[in-house]
């Protein structure tokens, strides 16, 4: 043996370790855990949006979105599912992936760790509801930071004409991405379908934006088309309440939902044939129902194409020259270049939707003549008369309506432009009125001289916030804040529009009562005043005896039950502006829903 | 030994090595055999596998490993889930060295994706701190634990009490203290909490002490070298046949370490010798594995002092729940505190991988390689002989 006393001596060196501090600690419930310890779970309820990127992403299926009834700040709405994670501590593994993923910042582990129970259920709990006393420890798994993202949070940039290239043109300004632009926007998406669920359509977007990412542009227009037969328009001028509520953006930059949709329907040529193809409508069958619709816009034309495919036969009335009603009439080319619309447009009239142009319901073709001769009958004609301020001065003829010069722009009627021009109004319409007849100006004098103002200040602008951003880059002035007071007219001539800065739009009961600081007055220079301060409708087609048969609701809209029928006039079914919006996706939506209501209405029975 | 002691002489003519060639070459009706299962339920063995042992007196004439007692099938689990949810599953292949496995999944990923290059430095400075932290924790219990399955305690219990240590700096550096789930595709979880490096060398300077009276506990030991000289012995012959890596062929002279061989990480920036000794026996593998405590603690610290202040901990990478992987397949493979493990990746172009297979050292040590260097040994010694080839089930059983 290789061994000697050494070997026999020394090992009892050990004996040393008799007179060492035990280092047993004698308490292990109160042992506090480091500060990035993964502990139990708390959830920030009011901050989460119930999005489920937390369920997505667990790997032992632990997290279970649950619905939350009676908890302030929580409740089913617009960018909030109304769901909780509720977490079975039977599955977790505590990887805290679910931390490392939340959209909102709400959830994080605290450094809790011992919890002893004698009945299991209760493992499942639902954080931030569920009371516990780890809650209050400010410690424990948060984000990392430091470079540490699980999806990318900066928007893949749009490119633009710089406004020194589009400000004298009416040409599309915005390019659209490229293949590799739009997947990698697409990657961001994490599927948690809050934008769907707000979105007035109901559109598929997290399946379309997967049909980005996988490339498959067909499947793609088939989730379009299934809620939306209109995404050339949409995919350009929609007011995007999907990006509004997209958790991503809690963090970062929504998605770019509006130009995806737009990707999609660009990849595919316009091509009747070939969208027929695609979407599988080249051969539909008809039944001998007939439906009028009168007016073209988004609600007439989304009706139309729903109606189509159930197999109706359908005639679209229009008073213009050409289809698109607002869309076409409303919106500057530089937004939605007009092939595109027609791109959109051509599709659904070659599904056998007939349309006659610039026929005037009520004076070439009563309401009552359609009804005879149509099973039913749906009108969308839209928001198409200009708000007047009504201020002194404003019945001047060089004070125009925003609509009624948009539209002129279009049709190619002579349009006033001025070398000083004032816009009132803060909306998208103001906006689209301002930088066109920036153009317009550019075209005329070779600069720009517009003012625009709104009543409500930066913030509060209803207008799109690249709307303003972009007008300030054409050059255009935008000065928020401010009510109008009078249109200064000198020798029968417009001068310019006196306003008051403007502290507060609405009263304590919240109705329309702006207060002004009289103090502060300024004048705005300008030889013509423009008003787009909001729209009205035109219901002149509609005879005093269908007039006295239907009900008006606030503001003059027709009242409509739950399918969408005028209340007292079965067959006429109302959509688009003149009942909900304005915007184009509310008039697809409803369109789509009057389709369905006229499917059933006329199907009753059998 | 204890057949000495109890004045019992083994039929040496019936030692498989020398006459048995087959199991009926064992009769057992001769009641000259028993037939006696260690395991699967045995404080001794090293995790959830049986060795089935034919014994003359205490003399083992034959050995038979058996696994399948674990039914978890890791690989599977994680074949089936996306592949950033693939890490906490990993983990669990190997508990005693859990994070060799999060680095697998991580770096199989990165390469199939084309994001290997894109991990920033300072997150390869912390991945290859932790797996050294990991490789120190395990030969904390690991080098006295051998000396436990000789029933010398003490060393244990002062092993277990400094790798708690480790444990803490564990915690607080990923949050967790055995599953740290810390390295993950693209990176790390988490910078160097600050006052981490002060903490840590308090740590390894204890660590320091306990090296050298574990020495004398241990190595200066006459029971140790008593029952570990000589016991389960590895020719250098045997290396290639069995696939024999890490300590337990550097135990008998085969120098093999990928850290050296194949450098992953910063390895090559750092100054070590993989120790060797030339006996292959248990007290030469684990004169080695002591060699290594020391070894490891003085990466530990050429690591902190050579690791960038901060950076970045994650690479961009696609988002995780739409990420797809090209079809391809690669082998990544590192120096765990078992040897060489690698991890065999392959992608078909799905958000999912289409296989994984874990080469784990145990794989190769405790199933073949057991069942011959036992034959000829005690009872006794099955343990030390697990212990000593570092036997994990969950490895064996992925």
């Amino acid at each position: 043996m290789s061994f000697n006393l050494k070997d026999i001596l020394t090992p009892f060196t050990a004996w040393s370790g008799v007179f060492k501090e035990p280092v047993t600690i004698k308490d292990p419930f109160n042992r506090k855990a480091a500060p990035r310890y993964r502990g139990f779970h708390d959830n920030d309820i009011q901050l989460c949006i119930g999005c489920g990127s937390c369920e997505a992403i667990c790997e032992n299926q632990a997290i279970d979105l649950v619905p939350v009834e009676g908890v302030e700040g929580v409740e089913t709405k617009d960018g909030d599912s109304g769901l909780r994670p509720a977490i079975d501590y039977g599955r977790c593994c505590w990887c805290a992936l679910c931390v490392d993923i939340c959209t909102t910042d709400s959830l994080r582990l605290t450094s809790a760790y011992t919890w002893v129970d004698t009945d299991a259920d209760n493992f499942i709990f639902t954080p931030g509801i569920t009371e516990k006393d780890w809650y209050k420890d400010q410690n424990g798994w948060r984000k990392p930071g430091a470079g540490y993202e699980f999806y990318g949070k900066e928007r893949v940039h749009m490119e633009e004409l710089h406004a020194d290239e589009r400000k004298d043109s009416f040409i599309e300004f915005v390019k659209g991405y490229s293949k590799e632009q739009a997947q990698q926007e697409a990657d961001r998406c994490v599927s948690c379908g809050i934008c769907t669920a707000t979105c007035p359509a109901h559109m598929g977007i997290p399946e379309y934006i997967k049909a980005v990412r996988d490339d498959d542009m067909e499947h793609g227009m088939k989730v379009l088309y299934e809620t939306n037969p209109l995404p050339e328009i949409c995919g350009r001028i929609c007011t995007h309440r999907c990006e509004d509520v997209c958790s991503v953006g809690h963090n970062g930059d929504p998605l770019s939902i509006r130009w995806l949709k737009r990707y999609i329907a660009d990849q595919i040529p316009a091509d009747v044939d070939k969208y027929k193809d695609i979407l599988g409508t080249g051969d539909l069958a008809k039944n001998d129902k007939k439906i009028a619709l009168i007016g073209s816009g988004p609600a007439s034309l989304s009706a139309a194409y729903y109606l189509a495919l159930l197999g109706y036969s359908c005639t679209i009335f229009e008073k213009l020259p050409a289809a698109g009603g607002m869309m076409r009439y409303g919106i500057p080319s530089y937004r939605l270049p007009y092939d595109q619309i027609d791109k959109d447009v051509d599709y659904i009239l070659s599904m056998g939707v007939d349309i006659k142009y610039n026929v005037n319901i009520g004076t070439d073709i009563t309401l009552e003549q359609l009804n005879k001769d149509f099973d039913a009958v749906y009108t969308g004609t839209g928001l198409h008369l200009g708000r007047s301020t009504r201020i002194t001065g404003s019945d001047h003829k060089n004070v125009y309506q925003s609509v009624d010069l948009l539209r002129d722009i279009v049709t190619g009627a002579p349009v006033p432009v001025e070398k000083k021009v004032v816009v009132i109004g803060g909306g998208n319409v103001a906006m689209d009125i301002t930088r066109s007849m920036a153009r317009l100006q550019m075209e005329k004098y070779g600069e720009v001289n517009v003012i625009a103002t709104s009543l409500e200040d930066e913030e509060h602008m209803p207008a799109d916030r690249e709307e303003v951003v972009e007008a300030r880059e054409e050059g255009c002035e935008i000065i928020p804040g401010y009510g109008p007071q009078e249109v200064m007219i000198t020798d029968g001539k417009v001068t310019g529009l006196r306003v008051w800065k403007c502290l507060s739009i609405f009263d304590e009961t919240g109705a329309f009562n702006p207060k002004f600081d009289e103090s502060d007055e300024r004048v705005f220079e300008g030889d013509m005043v423009i008003e787009s301060i909001g729209q009205g409708m035109d219901l002149s087609y509609l005879s005093e005896e269908i007039k006295s048969k239907i009900e008006f609701g606030p503001r003059g809209r027709i009242v409509v039950n739950e399918d969408w029928q005028a209340k007292g006039l079965p067959w006429l079914f109302i959509g688009g502006d003149i009942i909900e919006g304005p915007d184009v996706i509310h008039g697809i939506a409803n369109g789509h829903r009057g389709a369905v209501a006229i499917d059933k209405f006329l199907n009753e029975g059998r | 030994m204890i057949n000495k002691f109890l004045g019992f002489t083994p039929d040496k003519k019936l030692l498989p090595s020398q006459t048995v060639t087959t199991d009926t070459d064992i009769d057992l009706s001769s009641h000259k055999y028993q037939k006696i299962w260690l395991g699967p339920n045995h404080p001794g063995i090293t995790g959830n596998m049986a060795v089935e042992l034919t014994v003359q007196g205490a003399t083992i004439m034959k050995a038979k490993t058996h696994v399948g007692y674990l039914h978890r099938g890791f690989e599977k689990l994680i074949e089936r889930r996306l592949f950033v949810q693939g890490f906490p599953t990993s983990i669990r292949m190997c508990v005693a060295e859990p994070d060799t496995n999060e680095y697998f999944i991580a770096r199989c990923t990165e390469e199939l994706s084309g994001y290997a290059d894109a991990v920033p430095e300072y997150a390869n400075w912390l991945r290859m701190l932790s797996l050294e932290m990991a490789r120190l924790q395990g030969l904390l219990r690991g080098v006295p634990g051998q000396g436990g399955t000789f029933a010398l305690g003490i060393g244990v219990q002062w092993g277990v009490y400094l790798r708690d240590l480790i444990l803490d700096r564990f915690e607080e550096l990923t949050g967790a203290r055995v599953y740290h789930m810390y390295i993950i595709p693209g990176g790390v979880r988490g910078v160097l909490p600050d006052g981490f490096k002060a903490r840590m060398e308090d740590n390894l300077r204890d660590i320091d002490d306990f090296i050298i009276r574990i020495k004398k506990l241990m190595f200066h030991n006459s029971v140790f070298k008593t029952r570990a000289k000589g016991l389960a012995i590895i020719t250098p012959e045997m290396v290639d046949k069995y696939g024999i890596v890490g300590t337990n062929a550097r135990g008998c002279g085969v120098k093999r370490d990928v850290r050296k061989d194949n450098p992953y990480l910063y390895y090559d920036q750092l100054d070590f010798d993989p120790p060797t000794a030339t006996d292959g026996d248990v007290y030469a593998r684990t004169w080695i594995r002591w060699q290594e405590l020391i070894q490891t603690v003085d990466l530990i610290r050429q690591i902190m002092a050579k690791m960038p202040a901060k950076g970045d901990i994650r690479a961009k990478m696609p988002n995780v729940l739409n990420w797809k992987i090209p079809k391809g397949e690669t082998y990544v493979r590192l120096e765990s505190g078992r040897g060489e493990t690698g991890m065999y990746y392959v992608t078909d172009g799905s958000d999912k991988p289409r296989r994984i297979n874990l080469r784990g050292p145990s794989y190769n040590h405790a199933i073949a390689l057991l069942e011959d260097v036992l034959v000829g040994t005690d009872v006794a010694d099955v343990h030390a002989t697990m212990v000593s080839l570092q036997t994990c089930p969950p490895e064996i059983e992925r």
